[in-house]
């Protein structure tokens, strides 16, 4: 039997395209004192342990983790930091807390996507330096290869990926915190330039800055500091193939994985009736229904039609990006799954203001770090 | 609440080399391969992988992690990448302890890999922008003029001398004659031939200084059950602990590093340890530098402050001293693959307590060992603590 952990508090700064008011270390403090002050806690006195996510080529600065500590009020305490997603830090903490070892951790994530100023160049350093780089394939690329191949498998259309972006731009004008909120239609995806057929600019979430810092608590003192915990039910991450050569381009197994376990772990046999709505990583469009379908909210090909029925819509059956996904607030580089689960916590903590849906209980988060990885992960909250 | 106990059931490790022909894919696969086939798992009895690597810029490879994952066995598998600097080396262990002890995980591989001899001219020019962005990188520090720095302060609080100092180095260097995957190993050293080394920046001479180096090493991670069905010696992670100081260095005391204090009474604390200096047998502190080995057995309480160049010269960290420290040869001796190394330190542990440390081999059976690694900005400490006895 597993600890049980619960979400206290949330902190989050942005998401705004630019932030040249802001370092990155004060977006990481004032999500920090926001999120501490939302838990009621002191970082100095009560927190066990931190975790941080980064990578460095996107810092601009090697072995990143040393700017970690004092903007978290974490100086001489035990931090590490995950090269991952949001979702993978949080991971790290929550297990943190279940060995029994610490009651208190703190995750959090960042994006000065601003300050990257050719990341092209910087991912082209992601790609294998033998196999592929030497063919200075854009990440883009990939991934229009990869809708390429998704479209083809699964009978999805353009269209379908297009009322995504529809749908979710939408969602994002009812969110104070995203940056890219539109009122558009289908067809101005469709007549958006092209960047690497079919993926067209539109299909590709842009960039913004933020922090989002998290307080997860075990069970016992999660009670005693708020009236309002948000319980971990499950949690899953996997890797595929690293190697473009020989992994699956049409089912994203990395999300069935993760998604599986973290299924497991919650007790959950079938996802679109348990869970009430998700926040899924749409990096690109297709992304959205290649990842719903891996999550298993349906079956292969049928996340098209039901985004292009509405079911996925705030007022649909299972809402998906309520909060309007990377493709409305931006994408935060490895901050962005942190910013789907954080949707997850404001939804069902009752506090999502306009973009509010009734009676929700249960979401899933699920985060991805985009090409050229094969790397997922997933988390189950409910109040 | 009682925790969930974790056992180390099986090591390996690569040579380690100026200059390997491998890929660090290759390096990563090999070192996982053999840490499998010494307790006879395969991938399928793997759960989940915990990587650990130092800079990305050693390699030019952005998001190694993710590179190197299906290479360290994580091919359709949970696999998380942690990152400490220096300290990683020993924190990877850490990492997979929690995947272990919290129950999610059965068996974790915990692989290190650094392949440094990519960066060119040196890997010193990747160093250099390790530094903060607006007050330092300006200035264009190097390592070796920081470490530098702290070698003069912590000489000068407690009046030694090179010659003190130079004795680590003299020690580790013919400790890792004996060392099959060693680098640097010499069983001739003397302690003339460190002071005789060319001055890199004073008073860091050539031989104080650990090589760069390629190399890769894994270890087995399993819970209690799974243990004791693989193997008749668990060697039990009895404690862990991390701590990471301010980024401000230069607003420290660098004479001791408190941050390794914190970071061992953690372990401590967690393995029950109140006496170390009686109950840790066996010691591999960090010693990328011949004085961070003093530095460092001092911070772990194992030395009073200042005194562990007396208890070098006296013979009591030697292999066969009253508590051997670097048995392996250290990094100064088999080579700094700078996660590698540090997940070196704890598989000599490993050994050293089954007794399969061959002719590293301490005497006397040890029952509880210490691995250590410090990194960042002379900034993090990690610390594993294992015995045999559960």
């Amino acid at each position: 039997m597993f600890r049980q952990v619960a979400i206290i508090g949330v902190g989050h700064v942005g998401f705004r395209p630019l932030t040249p008011d802001l370092s990155y270390k004060e977006l990481m403090y004032e999500a920090a004192v926001k999120a501490y002050d939302d838990a009621g806690v002191d970082p100095r006195s009560d927190v066990d342990g931190f975790v941080t996510v980064a990578e460095d080529f996107i810092e601009g600065t090697s072995i990143f983790d040393e700017y970690v500590p004092d903007q978290l009020g974490a100086v001489l305490k035990p931090v590490h930091t995950i090269c991952g997603d949001g979702l993978h830090g949080f991971v790290a903490a929550y297990m943190q807390i279940l060995t029994g070892a610490m009651d208190i951790v703190v995750v959090e994530a960042h994006s000065k996507a601003s300050n990257v100023l050719t990341l092209e160049h910087v991912m082209a350093y992601a790609m294998d330096p033998v196999y592929n780089r030497p063919l200075a394939v854009n990440p883009h690329f990939v991934a229009g290869l990869e809708m390429n191949r998704y479209l083809a498998e699964t009978w999805t259309t353009r269209e379908q990926c297009a009322q995504v972006v529809a749908k979710n731009k939408r969602n994002a004008l009812y969110n104070p915190a995203a940056a890219y909120g539109a009122d558009i239609e289908v067809d101005a995806v469709l007549r958006a330039e092209m960047v690497a057929d079919p993926l067209s600019r539109m299909d590709i979430s842009p960039h913004a800055d933020g922090a989002i810092v998290m307080v997860l608590a075990a069970k016992e003192v999660a009670e005693a500091l708020t009236d309002v915990p948000i319980w971990v039910q499950g949690v899953g991450w996997c890797n595929d193939s690293f190697s473009l050569e020989n992994r699956d381009w049409s089912a994203a197994i990395y999300a069935a994985k993760s998604g599986e376990m973290a299924y497991r772990m919650a007790g959950i046999t079938s996802p679109w009736q348990e869970l009430d709505f998700a926040e899924i990583d749409d990096t690109y469009s297709y992304k959205e229904l290649q990842h719903m379908e891996a999550l298993r909210l349906c079956r292969p090909g049928e996340a098209g039609p039901l985004t292009e029925e509405g079911a996925t819509e705030l007022s649909g059956e299972l809402p998906v990006n309520p909060s309007g996904g990377s493709l409305g607030m931006g994408h935060l580089l490895d901050a962005s799954g942190l910013a789907r689960l954080l949707e997850v916590v404001l939804q069902l903590r009752g506090e999502a203001g306009p973009r509010q849906l009734p009676d929700v209980e249960t979401g899933l988060a699920f985060g991805w770090r985009g090409i050229p990885t094969t790397s997922g992960a997933a988390a189950i909250l409910s109040n | 609440m009682g925790m969930r106990k974790v056992a180390v059931v099986g090591a390996g490790m690569t040579r380690f080399v100026r200059r390997a022909q491998e890929t660090g894919r290759e390096l990563a696969y090999e070192a996982s391969k053999m840490a499998l086939d010494s307790c006879e798992l395969t991938l399928d009895d793997v759960d989940g992988v915990a990587l650990g690597t130092a800079p990305d810029s050693f390699d030019g490879v952005h998001m190694k992690g993710e590179y190197l994952s299906d290479a360290a066995g994580a091919w359709r598998k949970p696999f998380l990448r942690c990152y400490v600097g220096g300290g990683t080396g020993v924190f990877a262990p850490i990492q997979g302890w929690y995947h272990v002890a919290s129950g999610l995980f059965d068996v974790c591989l915990v692989v290190c890999e650094e392949k440094m001899s990519s960066c060119q001219p040196h890997p010193q020019g990747a160093f250099l922008t390790i530094f903060d962005h607006t007050t330092e990188r300006a200035l264009e520090p190097n390592l070796l003029w920081i470490f530098a720095l702290e070698m003069n302060r912590y000489m000068h609080m407690h009046g030694l001398q090179k010659k003190d100092i130079a004795l680590v180095s003299v020690k580790n260097k013919r400790n890792a004659a004996d060392h099959p995957c060693a680098l640097l190993g010499n069983p001739d050293i003397t302690v003339e031939d460190i002071l005789n080394s060319e001055v890199l920046a004073w008073p860091v001479q050539r031989l104080d200084v650990s090589p760069v180096s390629d190399g890769a090493v894994a270890l087995v991670l399993a819970s209690e059950n799974v243990a004791k069905r693989i193997t008749d010696v668990p060697v039990w992670i009895k404690g862990v602990g991390w701590s990471l100081d301010t980024a401000y260095w230069t607003n420290r005391d660098l004479y001791y590093p408190k941050y390794v204090e914190y970071a061992a009474r953690m372990a401590y604390e967690m393995a029950g340890i109140r006496e170390p200096r009686k109950e840790i047998h066996v010691v591999e502190p960090y010693d990328p530098f011949d004085y961070k080995e003093l530095h460092h057995l001092e911070g772990l309480l194992l030395a009073d402050k200042g005194d562990a160049p007396r208890l070098t010269a006296e013979g009591v960290t030697a292999r066969t001293g009253n508590m051997p420290v670097c048995p392996s040869g250290g990094l100064l001796g088999v080579g700094n693959p700078i996660a590698a190394a540090g997940l070196m330190k704890v598989a000599e542990i490993f050994w050293q307590l089954r007794g399969e440390a061959g002719k590293r081999q301490v005497p006397g059976k040890p029952i509880t060992g210490l691995a250590q690694a410090w990194g960042d900005l002379m900034q993090v400490g990690t610390v594993v603590i294992l015995g045999i006895h559960g």
